[in-house]
């Protein structure tokens, strides 16, 4: 017989007007990578606090180590060795990262903290799983990779056998995914079990031993990786077939629409970020911004939107001088803009969805007559967008916060392309979205393309630049420093220009 | 949506109960009879038609003080200066009050609509400061509220008066008071203000919920970034939203001046009408008709106490007590609703 260290059989868990989960069921081996496969909003956040005991389950039972367990809270949790590690971390900034570690289960002596003892401990732990960090740097002074080592610390420090890692991958670098994939296998070695959650596909293929697919709701199938491969996988999630390739013909480029001559953009610390960029984006195209975090490409985007001031040089669309006009005239004259942070920019998350989609447009005929709204033309149009971009909610009266973030950024996309603006920008517009929202995604900015106009598509995946883009233009240290076509080009080429190695003349772009 | 309302309606009402409950206990504890103490409120504020004109005229400055905070509050602003606007506008609608002589149909709106303007140029100061400069709106409005106080005595005492502590009283057709409701409330100082302050409770609604300024307010209080992002001027939404909050002060302030009181002294402290317009927006939920209910409830409690030490010989204090006692439990609302969700999980 299999030993199970954990086992949760057929979990119900409701919410008003939606159950999140409809009696799944999951069972990790002892030290195994177990994989919760989902979309956004599948139910696999859900199924996890209930495991952690943030929610108690309508219905179901939860075995740990082959014993039935009531897991009220985390305390419960944290008793009977689970462990998670948060996709937004719940790090103290201004502490260190030990004090952040033994946080709630100090050691004491003489009623005093122990950080000596503290210290030596964090040492220990961090060595034996080979998980490098500062004991005394404070948090707010390293890297998120590490910060997230911290994550893991903490719950290793309070003697977690399980842990759960929520979409772990989200926020980290290339570099730092495969020292997290060594440090998860490292944890394995050691006999703790982990259970990953997580969309990404190739994270799973390449470091998971099982998993566990859940769609609406509902568990479809627990599967072994080494007898399965991606196409299935994702078929399974998505419940249809999903290509990974994006299907597109080829550009028709026409006249030039877009273009920037000699662009330098500061910085909030003064810092030049954009330095003298030039590009030129023509009628029917997607021209991909690649580039590795931090080269300008989040000022670059914010100057043309009107939101950051420019130092020196002209923005043009449709032949029309946009530079540093205010967002509302920018947005007028015909930018559409998924910006890059769609919590911080892109919607009010306390205002229900529906009013969300009219957030360029509120003051507009005939969403408003002198100064005054109509809710119906309003909400018409909100049901409207709901409809025609798949935004799963339970009506468009729920807040923005309720959805899920593919339904947000759905929403998003419905609104911006909805204005059918000249110049659409999508910066990273399918971060954190599962295989289905991608695919969605980017058929909708070739749809916008095929329709004549033109594309900014921002990211740092390369496999969306390559996929997407008709033309890439990589930008390092503010600069366009080469313009390559997809199919002339490889990945590895694109790194090299990234890290500012291998300097193009940019030439007829 | 529906939901959340609800249960905050809800939980307003429970933190209500046990407001007065508590303060029941501290009444036995302290030796009186809670039933008779409460039976003496309730007849202080409703007892007879006197008793219920001068409540409702205590309940109109309380109504627009609530609206000024929680008008702010929805825009993401603390009004801790309503207690300053207040008085510039108080002071404001003496001045138009008694220096010209107009018929009641121009006099009595010029003198309301300039107190609004008083009150809202006390509020566009920190606005003004917020939006450009970042300073914090809560120490400005703190610090106006001491400078409206201080430069309000010495107006009264320089230019309304030859250095006398009160002004004339204004004139009657600059007067909110009607002879048939006097008369109705057996010569209460009760006024026409209750209506305008219910009429100002559906004006904050309509301009929040109605119009595309009380959309971007909305908005700008929820979200500054997306806000700019849509194309909004948060700066001048931020300015707008005091001026507006400074506006309902004003006229709180011209209830005092043209229907209470008919003129203005020179006070030593606060008329705390401000301060317990915080009160008010905390239990109302920042909202028009929550707010008139926080403070019909406010100005019955205050008004009924002055009736408890004279016939169940409670001390006025004790209301005092109850009053933050029920502050503190709307305060404490995470904890009814903490304990309402246990219930729920129960009863499942």
């Amino acid at each position: 017989m299999v030993e199970y260290v954990i086992e949760m059989l057929d979990i119900r868990k409701e919410f008003p007007g939606i159950v999140a989960n409809d009696n799944v069921n999951l069972q990790v081996k002892k030290g195994e990578i177990h994989a919760l496969l989902g979309e956004n909003g599948a139910g696999k956040s859900t199924l996890m606090n209930v495991l952690f005991g943030l929610y108690q389950p309508e219905k179901g039972e939860i075995r740990v180590r082959g014993k039935e367990v009531k897991i009220t809270d985390p305390n419960v949790a944290n008793d009977l060795g689970i462990g998670m590690v948060h996709q937004h971390f719940m790090l103290i900034e201004k502490f260190t990262v030990t004090e952040n570690i033994v946080l709630g289960s100090e050691p004491k002596k003489m009623g005093r903290i122990d950080m000596a003892k503290a210290e030596r401990e964090v040492q220990e732990i961090s060595e034996r799983y080979g998980l490098r960090v500062d004991p005394r740097a404070k948090i707010e002074n390293i890297s998120v990779g590490m910060q997230q080592r911290v994550e893991i610390l903490k719950t290793l420090y309070r003697g977690a056998e399980i842990l759960i890692f929520d979409e772990p991958t989200a926020v980290l670098t290339p570099q730092e995914i495969k020292e997290l994939m060594e440090i998860m296998k490292a944890l394995v070695s050691e006999g703790k079990s982990i259970i990953l959650i997580t969309h990404k596909l190739k994270e799973i293929m390449e470091i998971c031993d099982r998993c566990t697919v859940i769609r609406r709701g509902k568990g479809i199938d627990t599967l072994d990786i080494a007898k399965t491969n991606p196409s299935e996988l994702a078929s399974l999630m998505v419940g249809r077939e999903v290509s990974f390739t994006t299907e597109k013909t080829p550009a028709a480029p026409k006249e030039v629409i877009f273009s920037v001559k000699d662009l330098v953009v500061k910085d909030t610390r003064k810092v030049d970020m954009v330095r003298n960029l030039n590009l030129e984006i023509k009628a029917g195209e997607i021209v991909g911004i690649a580039g590795v975090d931090g080269n300008g490409q989040t000022e670059f985007i914010e100057a043309i939107a009107g939101l950051r001031e420019v130092e020196s040089g002209k923005i043009y669309l449709n032949g029309k001088d946009i530079t540093d006009l205010k967002p509302r005239k920018v947005t007028e004259s015909g930018v559409g803009h998924i910006p890059q942070d769609r919590h911080k920019f892109g919607l009010v998350l306390d205002f229900p969805i529906g009013e969300n989609m009219v957030l360029q447009t509120y003051y507009q005929k005939p969403y408003a007559k002198n100064g005054i709204l109509n809710f119906k033309e309003i909400y018409d149009k909100a049901r409207k967008l709901i409809k025609e971009y798949d935004v799963r909610t339970p009506s468009e009266h729920t807040l923005a916060r309720a959805l899920s973030g593919g339904n947000q950024q759905k929403a998003i996309i419905g609104r911006e392309v909805d204005r059918n603006p000249d110049l659409l920008i999508a910066a990273q517009p399918t971060r954190g979205l599962d295989v289905g929202a991608i695919e969605f995604v980017h058929q909708k900015l070739i749809e916008e393309r095929d329709s004549g106009k033109a594309v900014l598509l921002l990211s740092f995946e390369l496999d969306e630049i390559m996929n997407v883009s008709d033309r890439i233009a990589v930008m390092y240290e503010g600069e366009i420093v080469a313009v390559v076509k997809p199919e002339e080009t490889s990945e590895e080429e694109l790194g090299l220009l990234m890290a500012g190695s291998k300097r193009q003349k940019v030439g007829e772009s | 949506m529906a939901n959340k309302k609800y249960s905050f309606v809800l939980v307003a009402l429970i933190s209500v109960l046990l407001g007065l409950l508590a303060g029941a206990i501290i009444m036995l504890v302290s030796g009186y009879n809670p039933i008779n103490g409460y039976a003496a409120l309730w007849e202080g504020a409703f007892g007879d038609l006197y008793f219920t004109g001068e409540t409702l005229r205590r309940i109109t400055p309380l109504i627009l003080a609530g609206l000024a905070v929680g008008f702010a509050f929805r825009t993401g602003l603390f009004n801790i200066g309503v207690e300053g606007q207040v008085i510039v506008g108080w002071l404001a609608a003496i001045w138009a009050g008694t220096a010209f002589e107009l018929p009641t149909l121009i006099h009595l709106p010029f003198a309301i609509l300039v107190a609004a303007l008083a009150g809202a140029f006390w509020g566009f100061i920190p606005g003004l400061l917020k939006a450009k400069l970042h300073v914090h709106e809560v120490i400005v409005t703190i610090m106006l509220n001491y400078t409206a106080l201080y430069i309000a005595n010495h107006v009264i005492r320089t230019l309304l008066t030859d250095g006398k502590d009160s002004t004339p009283y204004v004139a009657e057709s600059a007067s909110l008071r009607t002879e048939w409701l006097t008369n109705l409330t057996q010569f209460s100082s009760m006024h026409l203000g209750i209506i305008i302050a219910v009429f100002g409770a559906f004006v904050m609604w309509f301009l929040l919920e109605r119009t595309t300024q009380g959309y971007e307010l909305r908005s700008v209080g929820f979200n500054q970034h997306a806000s700019k992002y849509a194309g909004m001027k948060v700066d001048r939404k931020i300015i707008l939203s005091m001026v507006i909050s400074g506006a309902f002060a004003g006229v709180a302030g011209a209830m005092e001046g043209l229907g209470t009181f008919q003129h203005m002294y020179v006070m030593s402290g606060f008329t705390n009408i401000g301060f317990d317009g915080i009160a008010v927006a905390l239990l109302g939920g920042n909202a028009g008709l929550g707010i008139v209910f926080a403070a019909g409830l406010f100005g019955t409690l205050k008004a009924g106490a002055l009736n408890m030490p004279l016939e169940a010989g409670v001390p006025s204090e004790l209301v005092d007590i109850v009053i933050a006692l029920i502050i503190f439990f709307v305060a404490g609302s995470y904890m009814i609703r903490w304990i309402l969700s246990r219930f729920q999980k129960e009863g499942k």
